[in-house]
């Protein structure tokens, strides 16, 4: 007994916890001061925000308006159907997350459950019986896609495929007012619900056109090539506000009286010619980088210049890119708070106007200190989903 | 092995290619017979290269004529795709798809240019994953194989297309030394099975074995050709002897 004891090292050294503290924490004299001012700055600085959120911040300006935040003015007898939007959305997450994350049980769950987890805040009965609704369906899309993933992918990608369309269609409605979905103008639509939409088909349009101008920059025709460039060194000279002020300003004084374009519409447009500029130059940085050998292989086996491209050369430029697109996309995400200037009511806009009420004069720290959160919650899901798909594309790289 | 009696593939009639202002073939002739396995070799910069790459157009020629399988190559796009589809290529740098597995890798052409069925592309893949020795590879990426089983299934990436004609280009220039002799077996294989081949290589052992006919190119042009055995034994020029020299010496 005694001989065992006497091997093992002291108690202090046995502590992984404290061999750690003692070596870099308090190593010496110096690093002693350090660790304890540190520690003091940091327990101001908490303090004081923790203070300021739990007993000075006054939240009822958020809960008062969270409607708004979240979808403007969206007519209250008509929200059932962005319900049924985000439940087809929930539905899907849970099939591709049976499909295509099969082994990851603990984030799979967490993600379906957020919904009813958020249905445990004071919400109000209407959105947290439709909160549970959305776990229940990513449940049952879960599970149906677990029975049988392969049968299944081809049917999960047509669905995200159509997913946008369908979401539009659901915000929109398509019938006159005593249908069963009466259209709902873009000048309602607001919130959270405006930024997504922005965001969402921002990205999804300014890709394909970022490809294309990518290609056509490094076209072999002297025309495409010259447009390309132009159009490319034009746009990302120019900031995306003034792109904005121009569609909501300067073209109506071009358009015959009787013409209007949904200013919704013209932001969706400004933003994805904005970015596409920016991706056709992050994507022509990936072209760049694929050794000419491959293009001479695939031309050896017979492939003509539109399959080496598209079967050889583009998916390896772009798996390339993934983090640079990932913040392209992140940057579009928060660019859109850009339309709140010229008058939209995005996430941005809403706070403001929620502002402007007298009741809720000088609580700007509040609003802003939310909507911030918002942007930030999702940023980071963006990038964490980036990080996931490049470890996922990543087998087998080189 | 069958010289005179095959009838003519490729045709290559006095051909020229300039780089800007350097001159880089300088009026290069040569005939090749069906079966015919050719080596060519000479000093880095002396167009070999650049010459085998002419045959399936990844370099254009500025003057003469190059004939392949009775299409005369020209800037007429058809033409080139359908030399492309009877000439297969194997480069020293392997050029695999990296984000393909090696199945893949091998049956996108086929399926592609071809228009067989996935069935019948993997089929055959994998019996030339087999002929090559690799067949338990097939479904890792290439960059977890090592150089030498690149090389080899580049060579069924290649086959794959069922081409009347195998251009190498220095196939075993980028392999470590332990590797080159399986990629060479997988050569001598495909040599004796009656395929036409032109290789640019410096293992003279290679050539010995399976050559019908060397090629010593210099400065643009060919300064000697023979069988392996005169051009080993009874080298007629200068040059070709004191490279030989050089490179047999070690």
């Amino acid at each position: 007994m005694t001989q065992t004891q006497s091997i093992l090292p002291p108690l202090t050294e046995r502590s992984g916890i404290l061999r750690w503290l003692r070596k870099n924490l308090f190593g010496s004299w110096s690093d002693t001061f350090l660790t304890i001012f540190g520690a003091l700055v940091i327990y101001w600085v908490v303090k004081g925000f923790l203070t300021w959120i739990f007993k000075v911040a006054e939240w009822n300006v958020i809960s008062a308006n969270l409607r708004l935040i979240m979808i403007g003015q969206y007519p209250l007898e008509q929200v059932g159907r962005l319900w049924i939007a985000l439940g087809f959305l929930m539905f899907l997450s849970g099939n591709s997350l049976a499909i295509w994350a099969r082994k990851s049980y603990i984030k799979t769950i967490l993600l379906l459950a957020a919904p009813a987890l958020l249905a445990l805040l004071p919400f109000g009965d209407e959105p947290r019986k439709w909160l549970i609704t959305l776990t229940v369906l990513g449940l049952i899309g879960w599970g149906t896609g677990r029975t049988r993933p392969e049968a299944l992918a081809r049917s999960v990608i047509f669905g995200w495929v159509l997913s946008l369309p369908v979401f539009i269609l659901l915000t929109r409605g398509f019938t006159s007012e005593n249908g069963i979905m009466p259209i709902v103008g873009t000048n309602l639509w607001g919130g959270l619900l405006l930024t997504f939409l922005l965001t969402v088909v921002g990205i999804l349009f300014s890709f394909p056109l970022g490809v294309l101008l990518a290609l056509g920059r490094r076209s072999e025709l002297p025309v495409v090539r010259l447009a390309s460039i132009t159009y490319i060194e034009l746009v990302r000279g120019v900031p995306l506000i003034t792109i904005l002020f121009m569609a909501q300003l300067m073209l109506p004084l071009f358009l015959p009286p009787n013409v209007t374009i949904d200013r919704v519409l013209r932001a969706m447009v400004g933003i994805t010619l904005f970015s596409a500029a920016y991706l056709a130059e992050n994507v022509r940085g990936g072209l760049q980088a694929i050794p000419k050998g491959q293009y001479e292989a695939a031309y050896a086996l017979g492939l003509n210049g539109a399959q080496t491209m598209f079967l050889i050369i583009l998916p390896q430029a772009l798996r390339l890119i993934i983090p640079i697109l990932v913040g392209q996309f992140i940057a579009v995400f928060k660019d859109t708070a850009l339309v709140a200037i010229v008058g939209l009511l995005d996430l941005v806009g809403i706070g403001r106007s929620v502002l402007a009420q007298p009741k809720f004069l000088g609580l700007q720290r509040e609003v802003y200190a939310f909507i911030s959160l918002i942007y930030w919650v999702l940023s980071y899901g963006m990038s964490y989903l980036s990080q996931r798909l490049e470890e996922k594309l990543g087998v087998g790289k080189r | 092995m069958m010289t005179q009696e095959g009838e003519i593939i490729i045709t290559v009639q006095e051909v020229h290619k300039w780089y800007g202002d350097y001159h880089a073939l300088k009026g290069v002739s040569m005939e090749v017979r069906k079966g015919e396995v050719i080596v060519i070799f000479g000093p880095s910069g002396s167009g070999k290269s650049t010459f085998i790459r002419t045959i399936n157009r990844l370099e254009d020629h500025q003057r003469g004529k190059i004939l392949v399988d009775g299409i005369e190559l020209s800037h007429d796009v058809s033409h080139i795709e359908q030399i492309r589809m009877e000439t297969g290529m194997v480069f020293q740098q392997f050029n695999l798809f990296p984000h393909l597995t090696v199945m893949q890798n091998i049956v996108l052409s086929p399926i592609q240019v071809r228009k067989w069925t996935k069935q019948k592309a993997e089929e055959i893949a994998m019996q030339l994953l087999e002929r090559v020795g690799i067949p338990e590879q097939a479904y890792k990426f290439p960059g977890q194989l090592s150089g030498g089983q690149q090389q080899r299934v580049a060579i069924a990436r290649a086959l794959a297309m069922q081409p009347k004609i195998m251009l190498f280009d220095e196939p075993t220039s980028a392999l470590d030394p332990e590797m080159i002799k399986e990629v060479l077996d997988v050569m001598v294989e495909l040599a004796k099975s009656g395929m036409t081949m032109l290789v640019v290589t410096h293992e003279m052992g290679f050539a010995r074995a399976v050559a019908d006919r060397m090629f010593f190119f210099d400065e643009g042009q060919i300064v000697e050709s023979g069988a392996p055995e005169e051009i080993f034994n009874d080298p007629k020029e200068e040059r070709t002897k004191l490279f030989l020299s050089q490179i047999l010496s070690h």
